[in-house]
């Protein structure tokens, strides 16, 4: 793919790369400076690996204050950095470019403190998301937002984006679970914002941190909430003969004052593409599938499933299959967590990210099918019903360029069918390179410049990932 | 003192265009019954949301509302309840605290990131906030956010507007993700604890799987002779009745709880979410924010120095309202000083004039952060015409 443009890189630096490579040397250990092609060649890409660049060099500092020496540095001398955690970002919001130097915190892994009585946990940044959750489990407890890429990410790269996952129709996201970050600013310096109580004084600089995609800052460590887990989960499989049914059950469901802690919606292609792989038992004989999960003690989670599966039976659905067994519960969540995994086995994919008011479901299932099949390729769709966050996989072939070319305009298509109907670009995975040039279709010049102002506020020079989020011919001071 | 009252948002932004054009400093109102909180500011005219009200969107289905900026709060609340749904931060009401009268209005509640006792369960006002329309300093109508719950399109200005108490714009419009309204609501209360073993309960309930939804302290003497350690479930009546059990059994240690039902458990959480226990008298307020476990150490060291401080617990521990006598520095320097090594902070939420003008009114930040709020009020409100001084000085 070739669609989205990358800035030049800048002569002036690349011609200084040596000077630039033995300033970073005095800086940190020698092992944590990357700088051969053969060991720089795992950073050319994150997820979204139809797009590469060779960065100018790695660094993996093992400390805060390395970290904000790197930083200091790079800033003195003009050189873009590209702050990444675990490389997962699907929207390519950890694509280095030519002249930056891309500083991981994958060495930054330990969880520093775990305060059961105030229920916050003190980790760096490289810890991966389901670390979190490992490191607390056998109290009782677990680390809210779940990305499906949740055994890989990391923390830091969760704040950057803002991720969600399937449970936070109630849990909430990433911003809803964090209570304070230590942040290193570009000038090196190192502050705290927020810690283990729950409002910070000031503005609410944490909450514009949280999903800022490294714009501003690195975040080395933070203060996550951990909550204590229900006494069971236990999620039903819905088979419905149309989305049309799936979607108003959905509706109903929450009118009736239920909130289930995950609604997961699954198309027809979507449903065979998993079932093939996870052999999860999914129906083969319904056009629409929904994963429902509730949470409680055995008697409290009998008596929401029975009000669930009667809203369920006036909407018409045709399966309804209760898990039996812990084998049964994660059988149907590996079908669901591996529809990306899955689906790349049988074709080369793009994973879309949008959000659409839920009640317009319908409309805009059939508008995709309609904008997909123009261009001539196939779409499964996975859902999270109760939050509207669509991800459409749009299959093709990455060998045909013409092909590779019309899956990312059928993609841009149904982004901004999202925002058309009232929805937005992006739920959970953020925007990266890959919805960069996209943002006027959401927002006017107004709000955009905005937006580059406060940026501006912390990086007067663009140099901090700086090719991402923002088209690259608007940039605005402060 | 002139007050605007535009009616559409191409009127607020012709209004703040022409105060900005003079460079002339506003206070931003919505229904006037928290003018009270933040510094005082020199003002000299007020733009006022009162001719900005009505709801533009209501999706029951989809757990989301939409209104102009000054639509009353109680309307708000009197539509959803009518739908079995509720605004999951349950905000606080100040007017009995700051002897204020008029209408509280829901911009107000956003740009105030006003919360209650459910913000420990539920999160704070600017968790449920999704999207907002302001009129920047340049007279410019933006936008932040939208109407669904998962959005990471660009920076979420959303979060670093509300709670910013006016200082960067003029919000015409908010969205707010709302809840079904729970089908059954009860309270234990425990009589006769200590402050450590109330925030001990306090901390034990919360870390169960059995989600108390409110939890506060109310120390002997505030509303009653004995203390009482409150714990509030909300669900469907079966699992309320299972939970109350459930929790009684965890907690026997701390003896037998009372159950408090019907109106007299919306009384008492009114009560603590409105911080009523200290409404009428001439004590200075405070609010701190602690991680809860560290609270009852920090009230210990304020007493000590101040000792006709009165207290009490919300959010388990993690908020301690202080009223305290009204002297020069209304125990500022003593209250920031107990809780310094503790990593929490104190906001001075009621004061005469002459106090809040001398006392930092919000916790003074680290300097780089301090530069960082100043340079995001600039990208705002290059004039400087927003609530000046409102937050900190100068700000």
């Amino acid at each position: 793919m070739s669609a989205i443009a990358f800035p030049a890189p800048r002569a002036d630096i690349l011609a200084r790369r040596d000077a630039i490579i033995a300033g970073l040397a005095g800086l940190v250990a020698p092992e944590a400076l990357i700088t051969s092609d053969d060991e720089r060649r795992p950073y050319e890409t994150d997820a979204l690996t139809a797009y590469r660049r060779m960065p100018l060099a790695v660094v993996l500092p093992s400390t805060t204050q390395e970290v904000a020496a790197v930083l200091r540095y790079c800033g003195e001398q003009g050189v873009p950095v590209v702050p990444r955690g675990a490389g997962t970002s699907l929207a390519g919001g950890a694509i280095p470019q030519e002249d930056a130097v891309v500083i991981g915190v994958s060495k930054m892994n330990r969880i520093l403190e775990i305060d059961y009585d105030n229920r916050a946990a003190r980790v760096q940044a490289g810890v991966t998301n389901l670390a979190v959750t490992g490191a607390v489990m056998s109290e009782g407890f677990f680390y809210a937002p779940d990305p499906s890429s949740q055994l890989a990410c990391s923390i830091g790269g969760n704040i950057g984006m803002n991720s969600g996952g399937a449970h936070c129709l109630k849990y909430g996201v990433t911003t809803n679970n964090v209570l304070g970050v230590t942040l290193v600013m570009l000038d090196g310096s190192i502050v705290e914002i927020g810690g283990a109580h729950l409002d910070a004084p000031g503005l609410d600089l944490l909450g514009l941190i949280v999903g800022s995609e490294g714009q501003l800052g690195i975040v080395t460590e933070a203060t996550v909430r951990i909550l204590r887990s229900a006494e069971g989960a236990r999620p039903v499989l819905f088979g419905f003969p149309s989305s049309e049914q799936a979607g108003a059950a959905v509706a109903a469901i929450i009118g009736a004052g239920i909130i289930p802690v995950a609604m997961e919606f699954m198309d027809k292609p979507a449903i065979e593409i998993c079932e093939a792989f996870a052999k999860a038992g999914y129906p083969m004989d319904v056009e629409a599938l929904l994963i429902i999960e509730v949470e409680g003690s055995d008697a409290e989670m009998d008596a929401q499933l029975a009000r669930i599966v009667a809203i369920a039976r006036e909407h018409g659905v045709k399966t309804v299959k209760e898990s039996k067994s812990a084998m049964e519960t994660a059988a149907i969540w590996k079908g669901r967590k591996s529809a990306f995994g899955a689906t790349g086995r049988i074709a080369d994919y793009i994973c879309m990210d949008g959000t659409i008011p839920t009640g317009q479901l319908p409309f805009v299932l059939q508008r995709m099918a309609e904008i997909v099949k123009g261009y001539g390729l196939r779409v499964a769709n996975v859902f999270h019903a109760g939050d509207g966050n669509l991800h459409p996989l749009i299959l093709y072939n990455c060998n045909d360029p013409v092909e590779a070319r019309k899956a990312e305009d059928a993609g841009n298509d149904i982004l901004k069918l999202c925002v058309e109907v009232g929805g937005c670009l992006t739920g959970e995975h953020g925007v990266g390179i890959e919805k960069r040039d996209l943002m006027r279709v959401q927002f006017n010049e107004a709000d955009l410049n905005q937006q580059m102002r406060v940026r501006a506020v912390f990086d007067g020079e663009w140099l901090l990932n700086p090719a991402k989020v923002f088209p690259l011919d608007g940039r605005v001071a402060a | 003192m002139t007050i605007h009252t535009p009616t559409t948002e191409a009127q607020a932004c012709a209004v703040v265009a022409s105060v900005a054009a003079t460079g002339t400093p506003v206070t931003l109102r919505g229904g006037g019954t928290r003018t009270g909180l933040g510094r005082p500011t020199q003002v000299v005219s007020t733009i006022s949301s009162a001719g900005l009200t009505g709801i533009t969107l209501y999706e029951p289905s989809e757990m989301v509302i939409g209104a102009r900026a000054g639509t009353p709060l109680a309307e708000i609340l009197r539509t959803l309840a009518d739908r079995g749904q509720m605004l999951p931060f349950e905000p606080m009401d100040h007017r009995a605290l700051l002897g204020t009268e008029g209408e509280p209005t829901i911009g107000a509640v956003a740009a105030g990131n006003i919360s209650g006792p459910r913000r420990i369960n539920a999160g704070a006002a600017r968790d449920s906030l999704i999207g907002i329309r302001l009129i920047n300093g340049r007279g410019e109508a933006i936008k932040s956010g939208g109407r669904v719950m998962k959005n990471v399109t660009g920076l979420d200005l959303v979060k670093l507007v509300s709670g910013a108490h006016g200082t960067l714009g003029f919000l015409t419009e908010v969205t707010f993700r709302v809840l079904p309204a729970p089908e059954c609501v009860v309270t234990l209360a425990w009589p006769g604890l200590a402050d450590e073993a109330a925030v001990a309960l306090l901390s034990a309930a919360l870390g169960s799987p059995f989600e108390p939804m409110a939890a506060a302290h109310l120390p002997a003497g505030i509303g009653a002779d004995q203390a009482r350690t409150l714990l509030r479930l909300e669900n469907f009546a079966s699992s309320i009745a299972y939970r109350t059990d459930a929790l009684g059994e965890l907690l026997s240690q701390y003896g037998r709880p009372e159950l408090i039902e019907g109106a007299a458990s919306q009384e008492l959480w009114h009560s603590v979410r409105d911080a009523r226990f200290f409404a009428g008298s001439h004590e200075a307020v405070w609010r701190l924010s602690l991680a809860p476990t560290k609270a009852p150490r920090a009230t210990a060291a304020i007493i000590q120095a101040l000792p006709q401080a009165r207290w009490f617990y919300d959010w388990g521990g993690g908020l301690v309202w202080l009223a305290v006598p009204v002297d020069e520095d209304a125990g500022a320097a003593a209250i920031r000083a107990a809780i310094r090594s503790l990593g929490g902070h104190a906001t001075l939420v009621r004061a005469p004039h002459a106090v809040r003008a001398v006392v930092p009114v919000f916790e003074p930040l680290a300097e780089p952060l301090m530069r960082v709020t100043a340079g995001i009020k600039n990208s705002f409100d290059p004039a400087g015409i927003f609530e000046p001084g409102r937050m900190y000085a100068g700000i």
